[in-house]
């Protein structure tokens, strides 16, 4: 047969089919048998807890309750409820002005430390990370202190000029807290985004005529746009699908509360909880479908070799007071519930006052007296789901980039879809899925703790998964091609060069996972069977909502943020002292 | 110890390298197309293309990096088309050396004597005898972030070497060094190869380093081998035009061939025309093709000479080289480069002055693609 038959046989073929066998080749596996295992091994798995549980509450809200025959009857009566149309008003209204009030808050601080030459900008990028590191509702609580009906700035004003601004108010607190909450992820992308654009890209505008607002308008902002979409997409899904800010601020008609008061009060197998769960599902994908087709075409990365960003221009005098002022306004905000946090942890009572009326330390005698369970079993769960996060995820990496496995993408593409399961449906598909599923003595698996575990790594799987994929990108192939040469098999190069030069990517995928799941409480919140199995998140939310466990609840509070950034800071150090060490320049 | 193990490595005996028949394609891409070649014992071979030309792909294949749709690969007479990479006994030295950064160079040379279950007490003294014949003792705790270029190319050929393979690939070596250290290293490889006498293939794009380096050379394009032959039958004996052109400067002058028998000439529209032999047998679309070196510029009045063919033509161009001066001379159709000796004191013939080019006529070949 010759080559112009052969080449026939192939067109119109995908690349992916390369790896099967042609005509007359050699007969070859599209992979080793090692390879086809461990990748069969992760698929049972996200098909086990993260598939089957999202399509069994998918399957119920299509199916007529107690029968098995599909139906839309669930979502007529779901529309024609006013509270549930009410609630997914809510809903999208909070999270859309959730939206508007993050970028109120992100745009100013991303301009200002990228743009100018600005003392503090480290400063800023730090501090703007903290809000993530504590569970929102938590924030919720102590901005009640400072900004609600009898918070400390309404007593202010009432006693100065007689009126009260209601911050706090029904959807407004729920908003007010969930920009200052999730602000940082429009910062974090956009500054990254700003970083990216070339100096180059900047100076051929200032060479062509183009200067001031006009060279921001047609150059850096168009270059920015994809930066700010990614991060704005990315607060509108969590704030819809958040849980514990609303319960905790006392507003139930949005609907992750619906879906979480439908299941604990009327039951399991009461179908609304699921149609609501699917509407989540639903407004998850549809915010990341638009914000992918918003941003596809202009996603240009224009950041080259040796290119350091925008030149950063020196402020003048009066704009350097400006934005200080601007900056310091902002932080004080931002870092408001942390502040109230820490007050109240160390106050006695504090209610119709500006500040506590007296301190004490007793809150944290009796939090690690009794709640240092919590804190244990956080860090168990976290670390856990952490470390099965950094090995699916370098085994999917290594996956797809490295190997030719037919059906790879299918993997990546299943892990990347956690992100779309909002945490509740996941927690309400995990008893469904597992409470029919007894173990030897009879107990169900959705009551073991371990089930928290795994939900857990599901939901912060997508993190730790870009992290690797990173991490094995810088890798060269020649490195491991080199390794083979020299007689070394594809399991040895994976041990003696992939792993060691992917560690720090692995290090900064696992704190990902590690702080995101200490501080997660959606899922965890249905998951969770007994007090003794809580993790610090949820005895941050039992205690929170009692007005005798406030004091302690703070106490726990701050130990949860100390917690998680103590780890941040030190696997931070880690990475860094990792990245000292000498690279080679290829 | 040290000498004994630098001696051990010039013992193994060479193997020769054999491709029948190979092809290989990446969807539509045809990139290999009926490869054969025999590379002989002991050989310094250089693949010499342009980018694309299936040269890296065809080296990989022979390191077991790329798969061949059909046709087979012997070292040996040992066919090893079915042997994963780790398992050939084929040293590569990577274009981008391909040095593992958290690992010191001794650890890197000593990575593939531990893969191949050397015994520990051997592997110290025989990562100091390749460090040392590639003159890098002294530098084995350093990491390759921080050596040279030139040092980090050594490294990735004393790890390559250090496992004493059947066969010593290298892929675009000196392409990472700047143009002096280039010179240098190329002189050092072939000391060394002739040294171990290791059969050697050596991809480039730069006809000199092959030209310098290798015993001999196969050139490629577009997947196809276009001639094998030693550096000096290339340059003199070009088969196509692609080899011609490839290998240094070449005129190719499209004409037509006129009259018959005796008096049969090849000639070139508006002026150019030169005689063809009786047997000379001429592909149907050849042109006429010879080197800049081959012909020259006469006086006015100077006679050519019966070996010669003369066109008369005005300057176009001139680029002064030093040694040489090259002109460009625009006979009728055809423009003419023309390399002048120069001599200190000679007058240079300026741009659009009417001169005569005489072309020495047993230089000229006719060729088709």
């Amino acid at each position: 047969m010759g080559p112009g038959l052969r080449r026939d046989d192939v067109v119109g073929a995908p690349p992916m089919s390369l790896a099967l066998p042609a005509p007359r080749a050699r007969a070859r596996l599209s992979a080793t048998p090692g390879q086809i295992a461990l990748a069969l091994g992760i698929a049972v798995f996200l098909a086990l807890f993260l598939v089957w549980p999202s399509a069994t509450v998918i399957y119920v809200a299509f199916t007529e309750k107690g029968g098995g025959a599909f139906t839309l009857v669930n979502f007529v009566d779901f529309f024609r409820t006013d509270l549930f149309l009410r609630s997914f008003w809510n809903s999208f209204y909070v999270s859309a002005m959730a939206v508007v009030g993050a970028s109120i808050l992100a745009l100013p601080l991303a301009y200002i430390t990228s743009r100018f030459a600005f003392r503090g900008t480290v400063l800023i990028q730090t501090l703007g990370f903290l809000p993530l590191i504590m569970p929102p509702f938590v924030g919720a609580v102590a901005m009640q202190l400072f900004f609600g009906r009898n918070g400390s700035v309404n007593l202010l004003l009432d006693d100065w000029f007689g009126f009260k601004i209601p911050f706090m108010e029904g959807l407004n607190g729920v908003i007010f807290v969930q920009s200052i909450h999730y602000f940082p992820f429009i910062l974090i992308n956009l500054s990254a985004a700003l970083r990216n654009i070339d100096a180059s890209m900047e100076e051929a505008a200032q060479n062509l005529g183009s200067s001031g607002f006009r060279l921001f308008r047609r150059i850096v902002f168009p270059l920015a746009m994809p930066g700010y979409i990614a991060g704005a997409s990315l607060v509108f899904v969590k704030v819809f699908d958040d849980l514990a800010t609303p319960l905790l601020l006392n507003v139930k008609d949005m609907l992750a509360p619906q879906a979480y008061l439908r299941v604990t009060s009327i039951g399991i197998a009461d179908p609304m909880g699921y149609v609501i769960a699917v509407v989540l599902i639903v407004a998850s994908v549809a915010a990341m479908a638009l914000s992918a087709l918003a941003t596809r075409g202009i996603d240009y990365s224009t950041v080259q070799r040796g290119g350091g960003g925008l030149s950063r221009r020196v402020l003048r005098p009066y704009e350097s007071v400006l934005a200080y002022l601007t900056v310091t306004l902002i932080l004080l905000l931002v870092l408001a519930p942390h502040a109230g946090l820490l007050l109240l942890s160390f106050s006695t009572i504090w209610s119709f006052s500006p500040l506590p009326d007296g301190y004490t330390m007793a809150h944290y005698a009796r939090i690690f007296g009794e709640s240092s369970l919590y804190i244990k079993n956080t860090l168990i769960y976290a670390s856990l789901a952490g470390l099965i996060d950094v090995v699916l995820g370098t085994a999917i990496a290594y996956l797809v980039l490295r190997t030719r496995l037919v059906g790879r993408d299918v993997l990546d593409w299943a892990a990347s879809a956690a992100l779309a399961v909002p945490g509740i449906v996941l927690g309400i598909g995990y008893l469904r899925a597992f409470y029919g599923v007894k173990l030897w003595d009879g107990t169900p698996l959705a009551s073991l703790w371990i089930v928290i575990v795994l939900a857990l790594a599901i939901r912060r799987l997508p993190y730790a998964l870009r992290a690797c994929y990173a991490a094995l990108q810088q890798i060269s192939v020649s490195l491991e091609e080199a390794a083979e040469n020299l007689g070394a098999t594809k399991l040895r190069t994976v041990r003696r060069i992939v792993t060691p030069l992917m560690m720090g990517g692995m290090l900064a995928g696992f704190v990902t996972s590690f702080a995101t799941a200490a501080v997660e409480l959606s899922a965890t919140l249905m998951l969770v069977q007994s007090n003794s199995d809580a993790p610090l998140a949820y005895g941050l939310y039992v205690l929170m909502q009692s007005a005798a466990g406030r004091g302690p609840g703070a106490a726990l509070g701050v130990i949860a943020v100390l917690l998680v950034a103590v780890c941040t800071v030190l696997s931070h150090f880690v990475i860094e002292r990792g990245r000292a060490m000498p690279q080679s320049g290829h | 110890m040290t000498a004994a193990t630098a001696n051990r490595a010039i013992a193994v005996p060479a193997v020769g390298v054999r491709i029948e028949q190979v092809n290989l394609s990446y969807g539509d891409n045809h990139v290999l197309k009926s490869i054969d070649l025999d590379i002989r014992p002991g050989e310094f071979f250089a693949f010499l293309g342009p980018s694309g030309c299936g040269k890296t792909t065809l080296l990989r294949l022979i390191a077991g990096f790329n798969h061949a749709d059909s046709g087979r690969v012997l070292v040996g007479e040992k066919d090893i088309s079915a042997l994963p990479p780790w398992k050939r006994d084929i040293g590569m030295v990577f274009q981008s050396y391909a040095l593992w950064p958290h690992m010191t160079v001794a650890r890197n040379v000593a990575f593939g004597l531990e893969e191949k279950r050397v015994p520990r007490a051997e592997i110290g003294p025989r990562v100091a005898a390749a460090l040392e014949l590639v003159g890098l003792t002294g530098l084995d705790q350093r990491r390759p972030a921080q050596l040279s270029g030139g040092q980090q190319q050594r490294v990735a050929l004393a790890r390559t070497i250090a496992v004493e393979p059947k066969l010593l690939l290298l892929d675009e070596p000196l392409s990472n060094l700047d143009a002096k250290l280039r010179v240098q290293v190329r002189r050092e490889l072939r000391e060394l190869q002739q040294r171990l006498g290791l059969t050697t293939i050596f991809v480039t794009h730069d006809q000199e380093e092959a030209n310098t380096v290798c015993d001999r050379i196969a050139v490629m394009n577009q997947g196809v081998i276009q001639q094998v032959g030693t550096p000096k039958d290339l340059y003199e004996q070009p088969a196509n035009l692609f080899v011609a052109n490839f290998l240094g400067t070449a005129n190719i002058v499209e004409g037509r061939v006129i009259g018959d028998g005796a008096s049969r000439a090849y000639e070139v529209a508006g002026g150019l025309k030169i005689p063809i032999a009786v047997d000379r047998k001429l592909a149907p679309g050849a042109r006429m093709v010879f080197r800049p070196q081959d012909c020259t510029i006469i006086g006015a009045g100077e006679s050519a000479g019966p070996d010669r063919t003369e066109a008369a033509g005005t300057v176009s161009y001139r680029e002064f080289l030093g040694a040489s001066v090259r002109y460009g001379v625009r006979a009728g159709a055809a423009n003419i480069a023309v390399d002048c000796p120069f001599h200190a004191g000679d007058t240079l013939h300026e741009v659009g002055t009417a001169v005569t080019v005489a072309i020495a006529t047993s230089s000229v070949r006719f060729l088709s693609d």
